[in-house]
């Protein structure tokens, strides 16, 4: 059993291996190690259309996932605080947006935006005072709301979880020692989930930085990292992208590691 | 007293208000307009026209062929996925030194979190003409096709897929009550009827979420067939995105991602219902 287990390690890992390899490679094809070079860093980093999509998807990932942090870890404090049945209702609406398909939250995104800019920016031109009313559009909004989407219920399941398990007699002794709700929160509720709020947030950032499918129905006319990679590949394989997707690798391992150490802070202190 | 509920039912509303707005926005009401599309005709320009009409369900058969690969593979690919992940949680669970566990687990999560595109592109090079195939015919066997078929497709979900079913098996093996294990042994149970009996049914749960997981997100899959399969194995995810951003198709496409979401919900009941009745257990939270 163990040698099936170490080839489906090396299974797991062999694309990763060889993506990395070949990033360091001078030569230009994809058959042959010639020799060892970062030129293909070089290129990568002086290619203004791939910088500029590196720059949006991390502006994008930074903010929706910061977002879905606050309102993912705000909605896990209130869901403790309702009713079973109102409980239920939201538990059944952040699992539809975690397992509903990546496919299907880009279109019906993307269909429900349209109709909403067909009502809105005709009203915003008619009330505007100047020729030139803000005009809304598929762009950055929409690729931070539709990635908000999934992390914040990610979000606000995993502090949920943490939550669940948080001693409430430490949170009724604070209160019997005359500490305001916000002095207990603050002490006592706020780092004991704080582990949890990082660690979401860093899945987020992680999800959001690598998605295509969502991305590709409502960037509109913005690029994200993977729209771009995505669209060299159907050009034709070039040496570039291994650098980059190396640099992606390696970012993703760093971002998963510290929220996996962030989680394990958790169970430590418990 | 009065003053006090009324102010902690603000604080909820505060706390849960971002939340309701988001998932009303950005899911609830996009799914309804989905729904209202489904029934909608197609606008002469592209997009979509009211209209009261059941004709786009009407014409699913138009794209039997993504439905059919879908239908094929997802379960195909999810059960594959199973078979190699199953070893792989039970070595980890059950056999695994403890100092090993949790690293060996960490190496399980980090392909998953990195990027499926770049992962699935690099399976592109080996597949392709310059990779397998060149050091094949180094050793003389020759015109050897693996890119853009359905068994590179295949490949490519289970590599993609791999983690997400590992990990549920884990949880349910871990969890596991080893004495059970004893006492069957101590009862005079062979080692395999001790699986069958105790090990496995136990983790059924853990089987049923990693195969319902796996399979709702193959339903939806669209990198894995576009890089591997190379346009010839079309899933649904292919139909819908060249519904709805090349041939402009709205309702058709919404009347698509409607039966698509549907069939997702079946496969989802269907595997609750299993889990409960082999093993009266609930299903493992992933999360």
């Amino acid at each position: 059993m163990r040698a099936f287990v170490i080839a489906v390690f090396a299974f797991l890992y062999l694309p990763i291996v060889l993506v990395v390899l070949f990033s360091f490679n001078a030569g230009h094809h994809a058959s042959e190690f010639t020799g060892f070079s970062v030129q293909w860093y070089g290129k990568a980093l002086s290619n203004p259309f791939l910088v500029e999509a590196l720059k949006n998807s991390l502006f994008i990932a930074t903010t929706s996932a910061s977002l879905a942090a606050l309102c993912g870890t705000a909605a896990a404090l209130g869901l403790a605080r309702v009713s079973v049945r109102t409980r239920a209702v939201f538990d059944a609406l952040l699992g539809a947006a975690i397992v509903v398909p990546g496919v299907v939250i880009g279109i019906s995104t993307l269909v429900a935006l349209v109709q909403l800019f067909a009502v809105v920016n005709p009203f915003l031109a008619s009330i505007w005072p100047t020729d030139q009313p803000p005009k809304l559009s598929l762009g950055y909004g929409s690729i931070i709301a539709a990635h908000g989407l999934f992390s914040m219920a990610l979000v606000a399941m995993i502090v949920g979880t943490r939550l669940a398990s948080l001693d409430r007699n430490l949170v009724e002794a604070s209160g019997d020692l005359y500490a305001t709700p916000l002095t207990t929160f603050r002490c006592i509720v706020l780092p004991q989930i704080m582990p949890a709020v990082i660690a979401g947030f860093l899945l987020a950032f992680t999800f959001s930085f690598d998605d295509f499918i969502v991305a590709f129905f409502v960037a509109g006319a913005q690029t994200t990292l993977p729209i771009y990679v995505f669209a060299s590949i159907r050009r034709g394989v070039t040496p570039e992208i291994n650098a980059i997707a190396t640099i992606v690798l390696v970012a993703s391992v760093l971002l998963v590691v510290l929220a996996q150490w962030q989680l394990r802070q958790r169970k430590q202190a418990n | 007293m009065h003053g006090n509920i009324l102010r902690k039912n603000l604080v909820t509303a505060l706390l849960l208000g971002p939340a309701t707005v988001w998932l009303v926005v950005f899911l609830v009401l996009p799914f309804i307009a989905i729904a209202v599309f489904s029934v909608g005709e197609r606008a002469p320009e592209g997009g979509y026209q009211a209209a009261f009409t059941l004709a786009q369900y009407a014409n699913l058969p138009a794209r039997a062929t993504a439905f059919w690969n879908t239908m094929l593979l997802a379960p195909v690919g999810a059960l594959a996925c199973l078979l190699v992940a199953y070893p792989v949680a039970y070595y980890l669970a059950l056999r695994a030194p403890a100092r090993w566990r949790l690293i060996l687990l960490a190496l399980v999560v980090i392909p998953f979190w990195t990027s499926l595109l770049m992962r699935t592109y690099a399976w592109m090079y080996i597949l392709g003409g310059r990779g397998i195939p060149a050091l094949l015919a180094y050793v003389g066997i020759e015109d050897v096709r693996l890119i853009n078929t359905p068994g590179a497709v295949l490949l490519g979900i289970v590599y993609g897929y791999l983690p997400l079913m590992i990990l549920p098996i884990y949880v349910s093996l871990e969890r596991l009550d080893r004495r059970l294990l004893e006492a069957s042994a101590d009862l005079g149970a062979t080692p395999l009827s001790t699986f069958l009996g105790v090990t496995l049914k136990l983790s059924l749960p853990g089987v049923m979420t990693g195969f319902s997981l796996v399979m709702i997100l193959l339903l939806g899959e669209y990198l894995i067939p576009t890089l591997l399969g190379g346009g010839k194995v079309f899933f649904i995810g292919n139909a819908l995105v060249d519904l709805f951003l090349q041939s402009r198709n709205w309702p058709f496409g919404s009347a698509i991602a409607i039966t698509l979401v549907l069939v997702s919900v079946v496969v989802l009941i269907a595997a609750n219902r299993i889990s409960t009745r082999v093993s009266g257990a609930r299903q493992v939270d992933l999360i």
